[in-house]
């Protein structure tokens, strides 16, 4: 019965009508799911802005913490490129065996859902316990230099990700030729390799800074009452209404007050990026041949190398891993872990957390998957031409750029106006809009890797177009289609800004641990039964499941590449 | 403008031996080329002489310096790459005068150099283009300019042709001779191209698995082969197998089915198994069976007119198979199928001891 659909199906397949539909109806679903409702949403809500213009401290500490979130993004991702390029260096170029370690030990704060993430850097920065100890008591404070090396860990990964992608990509050809002409490996790098990659590090740079835009989770956690960035700002309104210290006037005009200026500035930010990215030529200047030359062997290099690893050790692994602490303590004291696995008192909340988090993970990236495909052929096959492809690859990207928990606001703003729609369905749409893009990034890409000479092949060969489909485009970007859906699937594991805005009542894993994290800092009323121990325990399980599930994933990667 | 020597150079990658004990001097001011198969070490042996690899044993010398530690950009080469590696965000100015920046010359040298180079290139066109912009002839020229340009006193080409099509590849040949000659730089080219190698080199150095086979001038290698594998790999040659039966002021062989013919004497011993090499353009043709001393017999199978030759394959009476060339404008017509007789001189036939691997093997490329 199946095979006669398929084949009937697959005989359609061959006719133009069936395939624009498929197309089209990708295309229709972006829009109407994830694109226009957070627009029509923020635009619905734009005239409540009218009840906070005239209350100046509001809208100062609203462009404050705005403001704080641009700045505090740049200035991490400036950091990022410094500190992740020469580690991605080490990684593509090093012959040493132990560098797959290395490799795979970058990933780790990927693992880590950023609300556990923020906490271990509570604990390592500023808590007695940590290495704050061996200082006599706390040497980071929550606050903006906190958020920062937080921001820094967590968007860290991404920058040496997509670093080492491109320098294993890049053809050593260029540097080769260029050394043959007479130039040291420094000056080799800076006139040759880095302008050739430059894409990849604007891509690099963009990705971090989009990423600490959006963070929320683990911002709210590290950064203490005395700091505020943008969803910091956005979250705390939305507790002061929740417990009525600000009416909803106040409370919807200053949310989409902060949330267009941050759409806005975001937007603007990015397409300078964009334009200035393309202008600026590299090289710039002549550099310092001499010095250059003098620092781009054996001791340079070697100085080079040990501070990309000792950045990476200290500042970004030990402290993201240091979570870890409590909970073997947890586990050593025996107590916490019994009630956790036997789910007694609030531990039930956690396991309906967890299993709400992974169940929405799997739902969002089958949902991806299903919806992405169609789209990232469409942008890597220019079907309608190159004018509306490159439109919908700029659309796309949207979503990536806005400040997630502007997009969970802007799309409550929108399905709230339509009455009985169940928060679980606006939890699927929010998680699907944000890590979208990302799917569709890493699935057109691969498309675009394959010759199109293949399927055209396959089409002379006699096979129907489903049939390369299925037996051509999906063997052979099998392995992007699975880490796109790592990445969908870890991003909505980790998300909170978004989860946030748009349900109070669903809780997820993250946004269980910043309740609990909160609750054991004295920040909110505490909850009976939540101590460090037990934060420290559910951050353990969170990662250790994570872990688990990436590392499966990965296996399943690696072992068909070999 | 230097020599160029290679000291019991050796190089593995994993448990291969790219480069096996290679011992090689290059002359001062001598076009060189390395030749051989794909695989055969000629490219590493190239890029050890650049300096973008490193030998695990062995020295490199250029001139009186050893360089095997000294980086590629203070070995003062040249090096031209197959794809030819132009910068691609770089216009083909800025890839020509890349090497006399990086050295820090001042932009007027440069300009200055930059214009010399590419008046030996003859290219002073579409300067400003970028090398996506450029045909392959043109990028070809850029990179040797780029190359020259850096002051290079010896100059390494790695299959420089072999992106260029056939009627392009031909002309740039001579002229990259002509420019190295008239600039008495040393030149080493690499390639898998004999008639390339011929046509173009002083000396040629013939490679097989990591090994130096054979080196001589053009026509040395292709007279006096020193092997089986070289009478192959440099232009044609038949292979008849047999036995040495006499060696009395000249061999005697026997070949299969009994044929016995004459041979030059070499220093193999009598029974022992040899192979005969007999290049295509050497042997006469006469119609129908002779009686004529060291003749062999047999009838044309397939006749190809190849424009400048006629070429015939022929099976002898023994069931072994023979290609003969002629030239084409004095040959009388013949057909398939018609007996003849083949006379070759005494001496343009090389006898070989039988290789231990065997034939196949033994000229497998």
């Amino acid at each position: 019965m199946l095979s006669k659909i398929w084949n009937k199906l697959n005989a359609l397949s061959s006719r133009k009508p069936l395939k624009y539909t498929l197309y089209l109806s990708a295309i229709v679903i972006f829009f109407a799911v994830i694109l226009i409702p957070p627009i029509i949403g923020i635009l619905i809500k734009a005239p409540t802005i009218q009840n906070v213009i005239n209350q100046p401290t509001l809208m100062n500490t609203a462009l404050g913490a705005i403001s704080n979130s641009f700045s505090i993004g740049l200035i991490v991702a400036a950091f990022d490129l410094l500190a992740g390029v020469p580690l991605a260096w080490v990684i593509a170029r090093g012959k040493s065996r132990w560098l797959s370690i290395l490799d795979t030990l970058a990933d780790l704060p990927f693992v880590v859902p950023t609300a556990a993430l923020g906490y271990s850097l509570l604990l390592f920065w500023s808590s007695g316990g940590g290495i704050s100890s061996f200082f006599g008591g706390s040497i980071i404070s929550p606050g903006w230099l906190l958020v920062m090396l937080l921001h820094f860990t967590f968007s860290f990964p991404v920058v040496v990700r997509i670093m080492v992608g491109a320098m294993l990509d890049y053809k050593m050809e260029y540097e080769r030729a260029s050394r043959t002409l007479g130039a040291p490996p420094l000056t080799a790098s800076r006139t040759v390799t880095f302008p050739i990659i430059k894409p990849s590090l604007i891509a690099a740079f963009s990705l971090a800074f989009a990423r600490s835009l959006s963070e929320t989770g683990a911002t709210f956690i590290v950064a203490g009452a005395v700091f505020m960035n943008g969803p910091v700002f956005l979250q705390t309104l939305s507790n002061e209404f929740k417990n009525g210290s600000i009416p909803l006037a106040t409370y919807e005009g200053a949310t989409a007050f902060a949330s267009i200026i941050l759409i806005v500035v975001s937007l603007a930010i990015f397409s300078l990026i964009r334009i200035f990215g393309q202008r600026v030529k590299l090289p710039f200047g002549h550099g310092l041949p001499v010095f250059e030359k003098k620092i781009s062997y054996k001791k340079g290099e070697w100085s080079r190398n040990s501070i990309a690893l000792i950045v990476f050790i200290f500042i970004v692994l030990v402290p993201s891993l240091f979570v870890a602490l409590p909970a073997f303590q947890a586990i050593a004291s025996g107590t916490p872990l019994v009630q956790a696995f036997s789910g007694s008192g609030i531990w039930v909340n956690f396991w309906q957390s967890l299993l709400l988090s992974y169940g929405l993970a799997a739902i969002v990236t089958v949902l991806g998957i299903i919806l992405g495909i169609p789209m990232a052929i469409l942008l890597a096959r220019k079907t309608f031409g190159n004018w509306l492809s490159s439109f919908l690859d700029t659309l796309i990207n949207i979503p990536i750029i806005v400040p997630s928990i502007a997009l969970g606001v802007s799309l409550k703003f929108f399905w709230q106006s339509i009455p009985g729609i169940p928060d679980l369905l606006l939890l699927i749409f929010a998680h699907l809009a944000i890590t979208y893009p990302y799917f569709v990034r890493s699935m057109s890409a691969a498309m675009e890797r394959i010759s199109v000479d293949m399927e055209e092949a396959a089409r002379t060969l006699g096979a129907k177009p489903f049939t390369v489909f299925r037996t051509i485009v999906l063997p052979l970007t099998k392995y992007s289609i699975l880490s796109g859906a790592i990445i969908v699937f870890t991003r909505s594991v980790s998300e909170t800004g978004a989860t946030l805005a748009v349900t109070s009542k669903l809780q997820t894993a993250p946004v269980l641990l910043v309740t609990w994290v909160n609750s054991v800092r004295g920040s909110i009323a505490s909850i009976p039964g939540v101590n460090s121990l037990t934060v420290g325990l559910a951050c353990g399980i969170l990662i250790l499941f994570s872990f688990i599930i990436l590392l499966v994933l990965r296996l399943l990667t690696t072992k068909g590449k070999a | 403008m230097p020599d160029v020597r290679i000291v019991n150079v050796t190089k593995k990658y994993g448990n291969i031996f790219a480069l096996d004990n290679v011992s090689l001097t290059v002359r001062d001011q001598e076009y060189f080329s390395l030749l051989g198969p794909s695989g055969c070490g000629k490219t590493t042996l190239l890029r050890l002489i650049a300096g973008l690899i490193e030998p695990d044993s062995g020295e490199i010398y250029i001139g009186d310096k050893r360089v095997d530690k000294v980086p590629p950009e203070d070995r003062d080469i040249g090096f031209v790459f197959q794809t030819f590696a132009l910068f691609p965000h770089m216009t083909a100015w800025g890839n020509v005068i890349y090497g006399p920046k990086v050295k820090n010359y001042d932009q007027k040298q440069a300009d200055t150099i930059g214009h010399e180079v590419l008046e030996l290139v003859k290219l002073n066109e579409r300067l400003s283009a970028y090398p996506n912009e450029l045909s392959g002839g043109m990028m070809q020229r850029i990179a040797v300019a780029r190359a020259l340009a850096a002051g290079a006193k010896t100059l390494l080409l790695d299959e420089p042709l072999g992106q260029l099509d056939a009627k392009v590849r031909n002309e740039i040949r001579y002229e990259i001779r002509r420019m190295a000659k008239d600039l008495k730089l040393t030149a080493i080219h690499v390639t898998h191209d004999q008639a390339e190698a011929m046509s173009i080199s002083d000396r040629i150095a013939v490679m097989k698995k990591g090994r130096i086979v054979q080196i001589g001038s053009p026509q040395e290698l292709y007279m006096n082969p020193s092997s089986l594998f070289v009478a192959h790999f440099i232009g044609e040659s038949n292979f008849l197998e047999g036995y040495i039966t006499k060696t009395n002021g000249y061999s005697e062989v026997e070949l299969r089915g009994g044929l016995k013919i004459k041979a030059v004497t070499s220093n193999i011993k009598q029974d022992e198994r040899i192979v005969l090499a007999i290049r295509p353009e050497t042997c006469e043709m006469k119609l129908g069976y002779l009686s004529t001393e060291n003749g062999l017999l047999g009838r044309i199978d397939k006749i190809t007119f190849e424009g400048t030759y006629v070429r015939y394959e022929i099976r002898l009476e023994n069931g072994d198979r023979l290609v003969i060339n002629r030239p084409s404008l004095t040959e009388e017509w013949v057909e398939v199928g018609e007996k003849v007789t083949i006379t070759y001189p005494l001496e343009k036939a090389h006898i070989f001891a039988y290789p231990e691997a065997g034939l196949t093997e033994e000229i497998a490329v």
